[in-house]
This record gives C-alpha cells, structure tokens and sequence, in this order.
C-alpha cells in the first residue's frame, strides 16, 4: 500500500479507480476519463494534487539562493505571491525537476514533483549550504486544484468571504496566503482556475463543499489529456536529467543573461551548437499517439515521441516529440505502419478551443 | 459488477466469441472494457483477410492503452463493425451487442470447444486481482 492523501476516503467513496503514481495511491478516474477531461474544458472540476510536494525556504539569503538554484530569474517576480515556473537543472544543463515558486515573501513557498521529491529535497539543501536558506517539507498541506471556465465562480461559494475576496484581485500566475490557505491562479490544464494549498485537516470538507457546488472530481488520466491538449510538460516523459531546457520548450522560462545559475555554463554552450527541440505533433488521420512512437521527416528517423494521447478536445491523436528536426512530410510509426501527422507548435488546445498553429520548417 | 453472459465463450486474452449461423462474432468482455476504460480507437481487420487462431487482427485504443485483439479461431473474416470507426465508445457500453469487432467464417466451428465457458473466464478474470 502506497501512501495515502488526506482525501484518499472521499476517493473510495466516490469509487475511483486507484492507482499508484509515485508512491501514492491516486485516483486514476472516476468511472469516465473522457467525461472528467470534458468537464473541466466545458465546466469544473477538482483534482486533488496532494502527492506533490509542499516546500518552504526561510532564511534571509532565499533569494540568492534560488537565483543561484534555478533556470528561471525568481529576482524579475516582483507582484506579492507571483508565480514562476522554472527548471531546476544539473550542471549539465539536465532537468532535474521542473517546480513552482511563489513570491510569497519569507516563507518562500515552492511547490515539486512527488515522484522526484527526495532527489529534489537532497539537491536543494545541498545548493543552500552555501546560502543562509532553510529548505523545510511541509507535509501537514493538501494540495486541490480547482479547473475550468466555471471554476473560479463555482470556487467562489465553497471558501470564506476573505479568501474570495483576495481570489477576485489575483492576477494570473499569482497566489495569496488568507485564512491560512494559500490560493493561486495557476493550474495544469490550460483553463482558469486554481490551485488550493490547505492544511491537511481542512481538504475533506472543501472537497465536499466543492462537490455539492457542481464541481467535478477529476482523475489522474484526465489530468495528464489536459496537461497535453495545453502543450505543458511532464516532468520524466516530456523531460529529465538527460535533456536540457532548450530541447523540452522550455527556452521561455530561461533567463541567461548576466546570469550564473547551475547549469548556465552548458546551456549557453548549447545553444551555439544547437540541438534537438520538442514539438507538438497532431494526426492528419485517425489513431492515437502515444509515448516513444518513432517518428520521421521524409522517411529519415528524426526523434521519437515523448507523450501521447487521443485529444478528446480535438477528436485526434496528438504527442509531444523530441526531433532533430522539422522538414518534409512528417509521420509517426504505429505497430509498424507510418501515419502522416502536422508538425505544430505546444499548446494544442486553450479554453476548451484549438489553437496550435503549424510549426514552419 | 461485470457480466458474464453464459451463452457465450471466451478467451483468457479477454474476447468473446458467439456462433452465429456458421459465423463467429468477436468482441471483447465487459471486464476487459471496464478494465480499459474509454475506448477511444478501434483498428480493424481487412474483410477476407484469413487469419489462424491466435493472430493478431485488431487493435483497441483506449485513454490508457493500446491492447492487442487475437483471433480466437482460424478462418476468413467477413465484416467488420465499420460503427466503431465513429462511435468507439460503443465497446464500453454494449460490449456485447453493438460493441462487437468482427466476424469470422471459421474453418472448423469444432475449435470453439476448446474456449472457456463463462464460468471458467469469469475465475480467470478473478485471479487477476
């Protein structure tokens, strides 16, 4: 048996299928996977993301501490409770995790990956040895994320008057601590919404609260059909230590300049002598792609797929793709038989609608 | 609780298998839908494509996987359900009617003794767990 989140009870209630997902007992779905991913696209819903890993940074040297840390430049966040999403990288430009940190002041609050936890934790306080920066776990949190066009409203009538109130000034990719929840407008999905960090003891009510609004749970499964319709990386699938950021697309969150962030050095070395980018790639017929499907330009094997999925948004197969390069005719090889596909540009799907746009040679 | 209708047979590779006319109808158990979930994709085999028991002649996609369909008997197949193409989800909710995969003329109808009854595939999809 695996560990368990707070809400693992209301999970059996509800007669989810369970699986286990880095250590954790999760809920895979709910009865229909195509029906939770169309409901956070054309609705709400609730995923409950408590495996993740809540973590905080006291000390007065955080911020150099996390310029020195990570890829992405923490010192530009200037709005209270910003958010950034970065990579963490090894000093050879490898992804070591990908992770959420919130401009919250001291506490600095940081949210990783589960299933690479202990890595991250031992690496972080390795880098912080150096820094007057406490790396403390907090494992008394539950983390919701709450998605969808009616998420926000629906959110509205489940928390305190306080905290909906601080939730109606947030920007996007921005979060604030009230009543002792942390909430941000930020998610996975490619929809409004919100993620809910609470104290472990307060999730079961808010999910309830959250269910008898018309919000609907959400498994695992359609989690990972929404992250890919949004063009948004899974960390151990789409990238880890053996790629860089530059071949996960992930150049946007990098600020290089006049930097010296772990792993700088080679990523500034890449990028002079180029390498292989990761690209969005959608069927011209039907079938469904899924991860390390070969994939080819004019009939020469340039890379392979990274994730794949039927996009229930779209109706079509579509896949994340590390290639060498971008020419031609572009297909994916399915059990031996090559199949056409467009070669376009992450995310697949915005607010319930298609948005790629054909990615140019 | 899944059902396993006992005027059928079936394979531990989860298909079931109806003698009709002369004529075999293949598809796959409720247990092996529910254990897929949504199915999303269905490839199907070419009619008068003849096969031997145990080859691979379909393929069915669902959000979680891709899973091999065995012919569980030799012979020539002569339809295929063309619904599934636009309506895949119909193997999750009729996995015994309108859900079926193909039909195969068999060359030795003698062949479907060796299949398991219900009662034996519903104690080999117990063990599973």
């Amino acid at each position: 048996m695996g560990n368990k989140t707070p809400l693992f009870d209301k999970h059996a209630a509800l007669g989810a299928r369970m699986v286990d997902f880095g250590g954790w007992d999760m809920p895979v779905h709910y009865g229909s996977q195509l029906e939770e991913h169309h409901a956070v696209r054309g609705d709400a819903g609730v995923f409950d993301v408590s495996h993740m890993t809540g973590v905080e940074l006291h000390g007065s040297e955080c911020g150099a501490f996390l310029d020195r840390l990570l890829a992405n430049d923490f010192s530009r966040m200037k709005r209270p409770g910003q958010a950034m999403y970065s990579a963490m990288l090894r000093e050879d430009g490898g992804v070591l995790d990908d992770l959420i940190v919130y401009n919250t002041g001291e506490p600095c609050l940081m949210v990783v990956n589960c299933a690479t936890r202990e890595k991250d934790l031992a690496w972080m306080r390795g880098v912080a040895g150096s820094f007057d920066c406490e790396i403390r776990e907090r494992e008394d949190l539950a983390i919701l994320a709450v998605q969808g066009p009616n998420a926000l409203e629906k959110l509205a009538v489940t928390i305190s008057e306080s905290q909906a109130e601080a939730v109606s000034e947030l920007k996007l990719f921005q979060g604030a601590w009230t009543d002792g929840w942390f909430i941000a407008r930020t998610g996975y999905t490619g929809e409004q919404g919100v993620e809910v960090i609470l104290p472990a003891t307060d999730a079961p009510a808010f999910w309830d609260r959250l269910v008898e609004a018309g919000v609907r749970p959400i498994g695992l499964g359609a989690r990972d059909t929404l992250r890919l319709e949004a063009g948004l990386n899974l960390y151990g699938s789409d990238m880890d230590e053996t790629v860089s950021p530059l071949e996960s697309n992930m150049a946007n969150t990098l600020v290089l300049e006049g930097r010296d962030f772990i792993g700088a050095d080679a990523l500034r070395a890449q990028q002079s002598a180029g390498v292989r980018q990761l690209v969005g790639l959608v069927m011209q017929g039907r079938g469904v792609l899924r991860a390390h499907y070969p994939v080819y330009a004019d009939g020469e094997r340039v890379g392979e797929t990274t994730s794949g999925a039927f996009s229930p948004t779209l109706q079509q197969g579509i896949a994340l793709a590390r290639v060498s390069r971008v020419s031609g005719d572009m297909s994916v090889e399915i059990r031996g038989r090559r199949h056409p596909v467009t070669c376009v540009e992450p995310p697949f799907v915005r607010h319930g609608k298609q948005v790629y746009k054909r990615k140019q040679n | 609780m899944a059902e396993f209708p006992t005027e059928l047979k079936y394979l531990a590779t989860h298909e079931w298998v109806k003698l009709d006319n002369g004529v075999v109808i293949v598809g796959i158990s409720d247990h092996a839908q529910d254990a897929l979930g949504d199915v999303v994709f269905v490839e199907l085999p070419e009619v008068d494509t003849t096969c031997s028991a145990g080859d691979e002649v379909a393929v069915v996609e669902s959000v979680k996987a891709a899973s091999d369909i065995y012919a569980p008997i030799s012979g020539t197949v002569v339809e295929v359900n063309s619904n599934l193409e636009d309506s895949p989800e119909l193997v999750n909710e009729s996995p015994y009617i309108d859900g079926w995969f193909f039909k195969i003329t068999p060359d030795d109808t003698s062949a479907l003794d060796d299949l398991l009854s219900a009662a034996d595939y519903q104690a080999v999809c117990e063990q599973e767990h």
